[in-house]
């Protein structure tokens, strides 16, 4: 009776895992099938004749950039795409950087050291983080104007450097961190920033791990906001990108669409693989709050 | 004041400084940040929802714009699409996720997080993608759906197009997926329910039904809250499904809050509207997110 349970229990998550992961694999199968088999009934359930056909030709429909070669008349054509992808691993890798060090300095301030306004401090870090973003959408749209800064990265990257989630998420990491090598450092006469770099980032590496790894997902996925300040496609991310392809004349054209949207897919789910224990742990740490 | 003073009150101040500079220079870049880009940003949201903003400026407009809103249809119209496509998707994600984790429990442990990564994984590609997938599923002609019914004799249905379906065809592709994070949040809360718990009650006799009823739920009780909290916020919140899927329509069937405010914001630039529907979705959310906190946590405690 156990042993039918156990294979009952097999086949119910097997079959709700494929439903599940039926869209992400009907995505890589279109993408890799032949554009003439796209449009037929019934469709290759799997890429029968696998090709490459499909990333050739998002390459030529995402358009060229042209880019100047110094010092001379001549102009370097690079598809969009490409430049598409350079975009969002710019923006996505500098945000997360600063976002780490920014975070786990204010969150070991927080979490390990007295000083006047920290609690009134940290209640506002609280209370911002039920503050849905589209509270600040316009007054930011507005700023970034003011600014002269739309159409530019740092337009992009700017206002997303202030997020109180990594702040918050490594408070509640570095508070478990023992003490005792930090007083120990400081008798030694050790300066308070080597302190910080040399015995808290070390111990905290778990906490940074899960604070890059969501700042990543979160940059590399953003769309809103990189909508609203990128106008100029040169400057495009890859998901501002593909929804731009979607609303051309190239939109109806699966194969294609699938396949730029395979490309933008693959670093997240690689990422994921490498990085799966800290996405887990990262849950667990942000639940806490509740 | 006598030099004194004056000396004994700059030696204060310097004390304080020697004492706290580092914990400020910890805080500052990110305290900055906070105040130029978020604290500044949703005061300012404030007062816009009280104005009329154009290019010549603002002009202070009371509550012109919630009156305006109260009087649009549409904007009412969103309203109840936002709410039953968040209610739904609450409630089948609540569901799905307790009860995948309830089957992945008793299995092996590698096993185990062989499951929760396959669950986890399309959460982590964008909604923009996940979208794009669906408009290709949804597809009249050669979408995977209508392939589906042709081949068990039903007639073709026009998922996107049809606009008493688009809003449900949002819901199914939202719901289909199953959350990853529920998946792994119930798993690690039934992983740490003592044993004990469930001998005693072997004790006193209990079948499998009444252990989940009168132990496991219970003590899931606050995984319950969190989820329900977080998947709430998220759902009054979609946009990019809608934004790629549908834009809102057909005839405004799909048409959810967010994308209003997109569309109020950077299609018509009415920008003191706009605000004033963010604060209202604000509302909507602090109320949920306060009675869910009030409902869930009463008898938390155990």
């Amino acid at each position: 009776m156990s042993y039918l349970l156990k294979i009952f229990t097999y086949i119910i998550l097997t079959i709700v895992a494929v439903i599940s992961l039926f869209p992400l694999y009907w995505l890589f199968n279109t993408a890799l099938t032949p554009a003439s088999s796209t449009v037929k009934l019934p469709p290759d359930l799997i890429p029968v004749n696998a090709t490459f056909d499909n990333f050739d030709a998002i390459l030529k429909a995402s358009g060229v950039t042209k880019i100047p070669i110094p010092g001379s008349d001549a102009v370097w054509r690079v598809p969009r795409l490409y430049v598409w992808f350079l975009n969002t691993a710019f923006i996505t890798l500098l945000s997360t950087a600063i976002h780490v060090l920014f975070d786990s300095m204010a969150g070991y301030a927080f979490a390990k050291r007295k000083f006047p306004g920290a609690n009134v401090l940290f209640a506002m870090i609280l209370a911002a983080l039920m503050i849905p973003g589209q509270v600040t959408l316009v007054p930011l749209y507005l700023l970034i104007t003011q600014w002269k800064l739309v159409n530019t990265f740092a337009g992009v990257i700017l206002p997303g450097l202030a997020d109180v989630i990594g702040i918050f998420l490594l408070k509640q990491y570095i508070q478990t961190l023992p003490s005792e090598l930090e007083e120990a450092a400081r008798i030694d006469g050790a300066s308070e920033w080597t302190i910080f770099t040399k015995i808290i980032l070390p111990l905290a590496t778990p906490g940074l791990a899960v604070t890059a790894i969501f700042s990543f997902q979160r940059y590399w996925n953003a769309f809103l906001w990189p909508l609203i300040v990128l106008q100029n496609p040169d400057l495009f991310t890859l998901q501002v990108g593909l929804s731009f392809i979607h609303t051309s004349e190239f939109g109806t054209n699966y194969g294609l669409l699938m396949a730029g949207a395979a490309l933008a897919a693959i670093p997240m789910i690689i990422f994921f693989f490498a990085f799966q224990k800290y996405f887990m742990q990262g849950l667990r740490i942000g639940a806490l709050k509740g | 004041m006598n030099t004194h003073s004056v000396r004994r009150g700059l030696h204060l101040i310097i004390n304080f400084w020697n004492k706290h500079k580092w914990s400020y220079f910890f805080i500052a870049p990110s305290m900055i940040l906070f105040f130029i880009f978020i604290a500044y940003p949703v005061a300012q949201a404030f007062l816009l929802a009280f104005q009329k903003v154009d290019l010549r400026g603002s002009t202070w407009v009371g509550l012109k714009n919630f009156q305006d809103l109260a009087n649009s249809q549409l904007f009412w119209e969103s309203l109840r699409h936002t709410f039953v496509y968040a209610v739904c998707v609450v409630i089948a994600w609540i569901i799905s996720s307790l009860v995948v984790a309830a089957l992945i429990q008793p299995l092996s442990n590698k096993i185990q997080s062989l499951y929760r990564g396959a669950f986890y994984l399309p959460n982590v590609t964008s909604i923009v993608i996940i979208a794009l997938v669906w408009i290709w599923i949804f597809e009249p002609d050669y979408g995977f759906f209508n392939f589906l019914l042709t081949l068990i004799g039903l007639p073709k249905v026009l998922w996107l197009q049809n606009p008493d379906i688009a809003l449900w065809s949002i819901v199914l592709s939202t719901i289909l997926i199953i959350p990853g994070s529920g998946v792994v949040l119930y798993s690690a809360a039934m992983g740490a329910i003592p044993r004990e718990y469930y001998e005693a009650s072997d004790v006193e006799g209990a079948n499998a039904l009444q252990k989940l009823i009168h132990i496991t739920f219970p003590l899931l009780k606050p995984t319950t809250l969190y989820l329900t909290v977080i998947y709430t916020i998220a759902g009054f919140q979609i946009f990019e499904r809608v934004y790629i899927m549908t834009g809102g329509g057909p005839i405004n069937s799909t048409m959810t809050i967010v994308q209003l405010i997109f569309q109020t914001a950077f299609s018509d630039f009415n920008y003191g509207r706009a605000s004033a529907q963010a604060l209202i979705l604000f509302a909507i959310i602090a109320a949920f997110s306060f009675v869910q906190f009030k409902f869930l946590s009463t008898d938390v405690e155990y």
